[in-house]
């Protein structure tokens, strides 16, 4: 198909050109439509799930934040939390400018969003949403640092050029994507309780690792396909020792990779409902498991404004890793296509 | 370097042969590579396979029967499957039933014979509450008899091994007290009662950490003694067979149990429940005394073990095969509108130009990043009555007010919001594979003559066709599997076999069903895999 219509198009190829597109656009719009249209939802004042009267008048009384309030609850010290994590932001980016002489005050901001929330989550007891999303967050990045651990080394043994059973090992490893989670979740319900692990938070921590190395596997071993092995040879002719090529020539190379794989099973954890309500007990109840309660008992607006705020985390991590694979894709020398 | 000419294997530096050498250098090149995946393989190994297995060992797994039931279990291999069993059958039921009543296995055998048979559960409950009045009978009358025949005191020293009875604490000595073990002399002689008293001393010990020095025997091990009595009374042998037993009590009663009232253990239990004498009941134990069984797998395609063979389940408890070929269809349904609606846009992502391309990617991969939990609540609120979606059709005029309709709880919401879930995983593969078809041959077909149509269905759709089976397959593969969004969107008739299975492990406790369903599922998938493996490659996978 062209990408233009040439000036000399019958009336056909016309209708068929911009039929095409409407096609298209009404597709897309399939795909969007239903996470877009929850944000204006979850911002409604009354406890209905479609646009009011007031809403589609834009008349600010009929919005508010009280579902928003509802989610974050009223215990946690946030402003406590905020003012730490600036200070502590302040002093880091005091620290680098030192260092490396350059002033950048991402450390600040970062700090801030940091401060916020831990000094958030710290001090609350039993908060309907809060307590979820607490452990959500002690839950996912332990898994994500178990599964980028194993997976990284993992798969730089894979891509090298001699590996026997090459097949039948990538087979086992991509296996917790494509076995069904419910599989999965019943087979870890019987196994851990035979071990003791079941309704442990070390039991869900090794179910998400396990469920999340599959992506890690994949984004490393594609951003190791285009490596130049001249260059660990380079090094190694230089005098440097497997441990020092390992560290300055080849991780650097492979370091987008393993970000973006490490943000998959992140998000892999933080969105697994199956596996945590089976392995888990209520005391590793995460917010992915409190939606699906809530969805399946008495479905309340809350919900709604926690999933725009999912949908805003999920918007940040798809930036990152975009951006991730376009560096990664400069550094390889790959054109981007 | 070696000399090409000399006589001898070419040599290394060294003076090796090269060969060795090199294979020397190659072994340790997979050496390290091993070294490099072992941490993860052993992970994976542990924390997933490992359940896995152990799912499909459970799906056989039948130990409960012969582990709860282990002397009926043996009595029974005589029995004749056409009549009633003999009363020595009963009468290993009725040790085995205490035992069990004791440690409160009964009922858990009860739910699980339940599967198979009902009635069963209600069955071993009641006679949970009566199989202690068996053998009363016998006890009043050794009682009557003697009233040393009560006193514990008066029993252990009989009974019990010399070696175990030395070794038994002293009065305020703090140590605990071993397990029980029967005098060989008394078994000899009394082998029922010995094994009776056996399996309530070791019983009250193992259950209540009770001494048998202060528990009066079970009724049971004075039906037992009765019997072994009559015995050795029929066989004529007289008080001098009775070896070291000869002793006043003994002689006693041996004289006075031809002329005890008597009761049979089949009647014992026929007064408890006449179900006892129902061959059903005595069938379905007999069928699943076995360790390992298929029972489960038969229940998973609506079959049955009963005694005369395999069966069909009754008519109105099918269940799964419908089950199973409703998960199948609308995953063939969902596939099917993922490859309609995927195809344009991959088709229109792959001939714009880049910018443009990656830009319109972003609306693919933002629902592919977005938590499932997210989209399948931006369904549930769409599509209910009052949602969104009917209000709009209500308000275009499409709809009447009082007939808004049905989207949600049924198959129709399944669908649609599957259908939106799994379309990023139609669209990437398709995506990726339409990219690497130059365009040259489509202007080549067209120079040739050939009209917009025929170029595109003789030329560019017979090269986009991998990346479509690729698609399909993902797609398939994560729609049968899917557990959450059926559960949450489909209703009664909109759920798949997963939420079965799901109902199974926590509901129902059925655990062997629910892996025998889960191994099912799992292998279907796993053919799907290997395909996905053989078309397209698992090293292929791309993600974004």
């Amino acid at each position: 198909m062209d990408t233009k219509l040439p000036p000399y198009a019958t009336f056909g190829q016309r209708v068929w050109f911009y039929g095409f597109r409407v096609l298209c656009g009404l597709i897309f719009f399939f795909l969007i439509a239903p996470i877009i249209i929850i944000i204006p939802l979850s911002f409604n004042a009354e406890d209905f799930f479609t646009f009011t009267p007031g809403m589609l008048a834009l008349d600010p009384e009929a919005y508010s934040l009280h579902h928003y309030q509802d989610f974050f609850g009223e215990d946690g010290y946030p402003w406590l939390g905020l003012l730490i994590g600036i200070v502590v932001g302040a002093v880091l980016t005091v620290i680098l400018k030192l260092v490396k002489g350059s002033l950048n005050l991402f450390p600040i901001l970062i700090g801030a969003i940091f401060g916020l929330v831990i000094g958030k989550l710290t001090g609350l007891e039993g908060e309907e949403w809060m307590t979820p999303l607490r452990n959500s967050l002690m839950i996912a990045p332990v898994a994500t640092i178990l599964s980028v651990g194993f997976g990284t080394l993992a798969a730089i043994g894979l891509s090298q050029t001699h590996v026997p059973f090459k097949g039948a090992i990538m087979a086992i490893l991509i296996s917790p994507m494509i076995v069904p989670l419910i599989i999965s979740a019943a087979g870890m319900y019987f196994f851990y309780s035979r071990i003791g692990l079941q309704g442990t938070y070390w039991g869900v921590v090794l179910a998400h690792a396990a469920l999340g190395i599959p992506f890690v596997i994949i984004t490393v071993t594609a951003t190791l396909v285009g490596f130049d092995r001249s260059l660990t040879r380079a090094a190694a002719n230089l005098g440097a020792n497997p441990v020092t090529t390992f560290f300055r020539i080849q991780m650097p190379l492979i370091l987008p990779g393993v970000i973006s794989g490490g943000l998959f099973a992140f998000i892999t954890s933080f969105d697994e409902v199956v596996v945590v309500i089976f392995v888990g007990s209520a005391g590793q109840q995460t917010l992915p498991w409190q939606m699906f309660t809530g969805l399946r008992e008495q479905i309340s607006p809350v919900i709604l404004a926690a999933a725009t705020i999912l949908v805003a985390i999920s918007i940040i991590l798809l930036a990152t890793v975009e951006m991730l694979r376009r560096r990664s894709e400069r550094l390889r020398g790959i054109a981007p296509h | 370097m070696s000399d090409a000419t000399q006589d001898g294997p070419m040599l290394a530096a060294d003076g090796r042969p090269l060969k060795r050498s090199l294979a020397r250098a190659l072994r340790a090149q997979k050496l390290r590579a091993l070294m490099l995946i072992a941490p993860l393989l052993i992970f994976i190994l542990v924390t997933f396979i490992a359940p896995i297995v152990d799912m499909l060992f459970r799906s056989v797994e039948n130990q409960i029967v012969s582990e709860t039931l282990p002397r009926t279990v043996v009595a029974l291999d005589e029995w004749d499957p056409s009549d009633v069993p003999e009363d020595d059958v009963y009468a290993a039921l009725a040790l085995d039933f205490y035992a069990a009543t004791e440690r409160r296995e009964h009922t858990r055998l009860g739910s699980r014979l339940n599967y198979e048979t009902t009635g069963m559960s209600s069955l071993f409950r009641k006679t949970g509450r009566g199989v202690d009045d068996i053998g009363e009978i016998y006890t009043d009358q050794f009682v009557d008899l003697n009233e040393r025949w009560e006193d514990p005191l008066f029993w252990l020293p009989l009974v019990s091994d010399s070696g175990w009875l030395s070794s038994r604490p002293a009065e305020g000595e703090d140590r605990p007290l071993s397990l029980f073990r029967i005098d060989a002399e008394f078994e000899a002689s009394f082998p029922r009662a010995a094994e009776a008293y056996e399996t309530f001393a070791r019983t009250i010990q193992q259950t209540d950490g009770d001494d048998p020095a202060e528990e009066e025997p079970w009724h049971l091990v004075y039906a037992a003694l009765y019997h072994d009595l009559m015995a050795i009374h029929e066989s004529g042998a007289g008080a001098e067979g009775l070896g070291r037993f000869d002793g006043p009590v003994f002689v006693e009663a041996l004289e006075a149990v031809p002329g005890f009232e008597t009761q049979s253990y089949r009647a014992a239990f026929e007064d408890i429940d006449e179900d006892w004498l129902d061959l059903e009941v005595w069938g379905t134990i007999e069928a699943f005394s076995d360790p390992f069984t298929a029972g489960y797998f038969l229940s998973s395609v609506d079959l049955q073990l009963t005694p005369q063979g395999i069966e069909a389940q009754p008519e109105d408890q099918r269940l799964y095969l419908l089950l199973f070929w409703r998960t199948l269809f609308m995953s063939g349904v969902i596939t099917i509108s993922c490859i309609l609606l995927g195809y344009p846009i991959a088709y229109l992502l792959s001939n714009l130009p880049t910018r443009t391309s990656n830009l319109l990617l972003i609306l693919v991969l933002l629902p592919f990043w977005t938590s499932l939990l997210v989209r399948t609540s931006a369904w549930k609120v769409l599509l209910q009555q009052q949602g969104v979606i009917n209000d709009i059709l209500v308000w275009i005029g499409l709809v009447a007010d009082d007939s808004r309709l049905a989207l949600i709880n049924n198959q129709t919401g399944t669908i649609i919001a599957m259908t939106h879930i799994l379309l990023p995983f139609m669209i990437l593969p398709m995506f990726s594979v339409m990219k690497t078809i130059p365009p040259s041959y489509v202007r080549a077909a067209k120079s040739l003559g050939a009209t917009n149509w025929t170029a595109f269905w003789r030329v560019y759709f017979p090269q986009s066709i991998p990346g479509i089976g690729a698609g399909c397959i993902l797609v398939f593969i994560l729609a049968i599997g899917y557990y959450i969004t059926p559960e949450l969107v489909g209703g009664r008739t909109g759920t798949f076999i997963s939420n079965r299975i799901a109902f199974h492990i926590s509901s129902s406790l059925n655990w062997g069903l629910a892996a025998a369903l889960g191994s099912i599922l799992l292998a279907v998938v796993l053919v799907l895999y290997w395909l996905y493996d053989r078309i397209v490659g698992i090293d292929n996978v791309k993600l974004g």
